[in-house]
């Protein structure tokens, strides 16, 4: 009997309570505008609906919401993945539109191994100026940002490269045993992550740098090969996620590609949990924070909501979001709940 | 606590130096870095305002080619879909006295102080494709552009004559979803009065759904996704350019049903990409918005420079397409 209470209180105290709960809340709102909203079906022998849509197109958010978690569980942050992921795109897309054999598998291979590469190299410029020159992340990576889709542009020419590869589009909008492909490679991605981070000390020493990295190099931690590891790790995740959205419209579109998708992976990680301060950081938080930004962008056409004031519905929701996760307020509410029922009482009395 | 602020504030501040010196750097790069006016030919500033499509792509190289065959010494810079800098780069071409700034607005409101200081400057201005929202005209000497709202009612009288076939259905009443430019720009507005103000002589045509695609393929393509879930029996679907309207060809494609035959598509912009989707049957009409302003805006603006008057509103020649004419003329089409 006693062990219910016990188990409730400790659900409440869960980290992910809130995040989850404000994804169901999401779900449930569109379920209540539209009762069809959650509804699947077989469409040429793939799943089809709403849900499947949140997550091929929540895939490369979580992409690089993952390289985020890491960078700013270091006290770091990447500011340069959506120009990482716009550069990666264009790299691929101008390798397979200029190809003997653009419509083969071979291509694509050599175009994508060609785009992450590339995404490498960004990520230990990044990695180079943070840990070496010890330069400040959000200065560092900012040089990339916005210097970053120029390269982009440099690359295609300021054209949007269109090309025609059913292995590249594939990426984006191809179905593996009725699953979207992208979904599934950026759950792989997330599971390999998981299992490093998790399973062996590198969690701890990523978390240990993000608290106080001088500490942890005196205690003998290589504060500065983690904390390039993890941008180089960032950037690879922002090149994939570029490659997605490249197959997604089998195009390369330097100036939009991966726009403000900075701010929406730094936004899922801080609504998954973990502080912008460093140290603890939650994948799984990351995971739920992702699915819920990709839910509020399908939200906003599903409730028919006018373009003019859709940032402003994004805006209070996200705020909502943090209000239920900040631990003042909710204590706050807390405290206004235990009391009411108090004074009630004593009234009666 | 403040001195952290402090610090980040400082930060930020020094983040929008470095992004004001790669901008600059940047366009100094595909301009024609020629050194001013001095030679005695014209110097152009043109600020574009990005290359969010096709479309522009066109216009950008018919802009620039021109400019090189009438030995116009063109300093050509690119907003990337941003106001600000668009405004940044007016201002740069006064401070380099340039003898002409032309530009497309981004967004119709806020110029008139950056219009003012090149009107005080003694620059005069041309605005080529979009218009700006000013109550002062005198802020610019002309406009040279396509009329949005006649391309608007051109999609509509369209859809108001193929009332009868564009019912897909059969239920009596026509579904049209509306894909928006970028909210707020002067083409998504017009066109949706445009649209609107013909299809309203139909009472069975009705807009069901309206949503921005930013003009993008991607946004296009979202947005779609979600409307074929959420709105039943769609019949038509209105984009504002052809990016936004492929997007939803793909989207409908994914859905298991044919575009341009199970869903009737409408798009403003024919550049090739749409032109061969119409041609092939899967958009059913496309309104033309003609790019190639190079000629017409060089012939102005050194008339503009020379004095003459010029009148204040310069039309582009624009036709329509249906999908014989597509297939007729897809091989010239040279953007």
């Amino acid at each position: 009997m006693a062990e219910t209470p016990a188990r409730l209180a400790l659900l409440r105290r869960h980290p992910l309570l809130w995040p989850v709960v404000a994804l169901v809340a999401l779900l449930a709102i569109n379920v209540v505008a539209n009762p069809g909203f959650l509804s699947l079906r077989m469409q040429d022998g793939h799943l089809y609906g709403n849900l499947v849509d949140i997550a091929r197109n929540g895939a490369p958010v979580l992409l690089v919401a993952l390289g985020m978690t890491l960078v700013i569980a270091t006290r770091g942050i990447d500011l340069s993945v959506g120009a990482v992921a716009a550069i990666s795109g264009a790299v691929a897309c101008v390798y397979i539109a200029g190809a003997p054999d653009g419509g083969s598998v071979g291509t694509a291979i050599v175009a994508c191994s060609l785009a992450l590469a590339t995404c490498v190299a960004l990520g230990l410029w990044n990695g180079f100026l943070v840990s070496v020159l010890g330069i400040q992340p959000i200065i560092a990576t900012l040089v990339l940002m916005t210097a970053g889709r120029g390269l982009a542009m440099l690359v295609t020419d300021g054209q949007i490269t269109t090309v025609n590869n059913s292995t590249f589009a594939g990426l984006g909008v191809g179905f593996v045993a009725t699953l979207p492909i992208a979904i599934l490679v950026a759950l792989g991605v997330f599971a390999l992550t998981a299992l490093v981070v998790r399973r062996t000390a590198l969690g701890m020493l990523i978390e240990a740098v993000g608290i106080n990295p001088e500490a942890s190099r005196l205690a003998g931690v290589r504060a500065r090969t983690i904390i390039w590891t993890v941008y180089v790790f960032a950037a690879l995740c922002a090149g994939l996620a570029g490659l997605m959205i490249a197959g997604n419209t089998s195009a390369a579109d330097a100036n939009n590609a991966g726009l403000w998708i900075e701010l929406d992976a730094i936004l899922a990680v801080v609504i998954g949990g973990t502080s912008l301060a460093g140290g603890r950081f939650s994948l799984a938080g990351t995971l739920v924070g992702a699915l819920f930004i990709q839910t509020l962008a399908t939200t906003i056409p599903n409730l028919g909501i006018p373009a003019q004031t859709n940032y402003l519905f994004k805006a209070v929701v996200v705020i909502l979001v943090c209000l239920l996760q900040s631990p003042r307020v909710r204590h706050a509410l807390r405290v206004r709940r235990r009391t009411l029922p108090m004074t009630a009482k004593a009234g009666v009395a | 606590m403040l001195k952290k602020s402090l610090v980040a504030t400082c930060a930020i501040t020094l983040g929008a130096v470095t992004l004001t010196a790669c901008g600059s750097s940047e366009s100094g790069g595909s301009g024609s870095g020629g050194s001013g006016g001095s030679d005695g030919g014209l110097t152009m500033g043109f600020a574009q305002v990005g290359a969010e499509s096709g479309w522009r792509t066109a216009n950008t190289k018919s802009i620039q080619d021109t400019a090189k065959s009438e030995g116009v010494d063109l300093k050509f810079s690119d907003a990337q879909q941003k106001q600000e800098n668009q405004i940044k780069a007016i201002r740069s071409y006064i401070q380099q006295k340039v003898d002409v700034i032309a530009f497309s607005p981004v967004v119709e409101t806020g110029w008139d102080t950056v219009l003012l200081e090149a009107k005080r400057a003694k620059i005069p201005v041309i605005l080529t494709d979009r218009s700006v929202d000013s109550k002062d005209d005198s802020l610019y000497e002309t406009f040279l552009g396509s009329d949005f709202v006649q391309e608007g009612e051109k999609a509509g009288d369209w859809l108001v004559e193929n009332a009868g076939e564009s019912d897909v259905d059969g239920d009596g009443s026509i579904k049209v979803v509306e894909l928006e430019g970028t909210t707020g720009a002067a083409p998504a507005i017009d066109r949706k009065e445009g649209f609107g103000s013909k299809i309203a002589a139909d009472d069975s045509i009705e807009v069901v759904a309206s949503q921005t695609g930013d003009f993008t393929r991607d946004g296009g393509k979202k947005v779609m996704e979600t409307f074929l879930k959420s709105e039943k029996g769609i019949d038509v679907v209105y984009a504002h350019n052809d990016d936004m309207g492929l997007g939803a060809i793909e989207a409908i494609k994914a859905a298991g049903m044919k575009p341009g035959t199970d869903i009737k598509i409408i798009t403003v912009d024919a550049v090739k990409d749409g032109m061969t989707a119409l041609s092939k049957g899967e958009i059913n009409f496309i309104v033309e918005c003609n790019p190639l302003l190079g000629p017409q805006l060089m012939d102005l603006a050194k008339k503009v420079v020379d004095g003459e008057e010029v009148p204040k509103r310069v039309v582009t020649e624009e036709t329509t397409f249906d999908q014989e004419q597509a297939a007729e003329v897809l091989d010239q089409r040279q953007y």
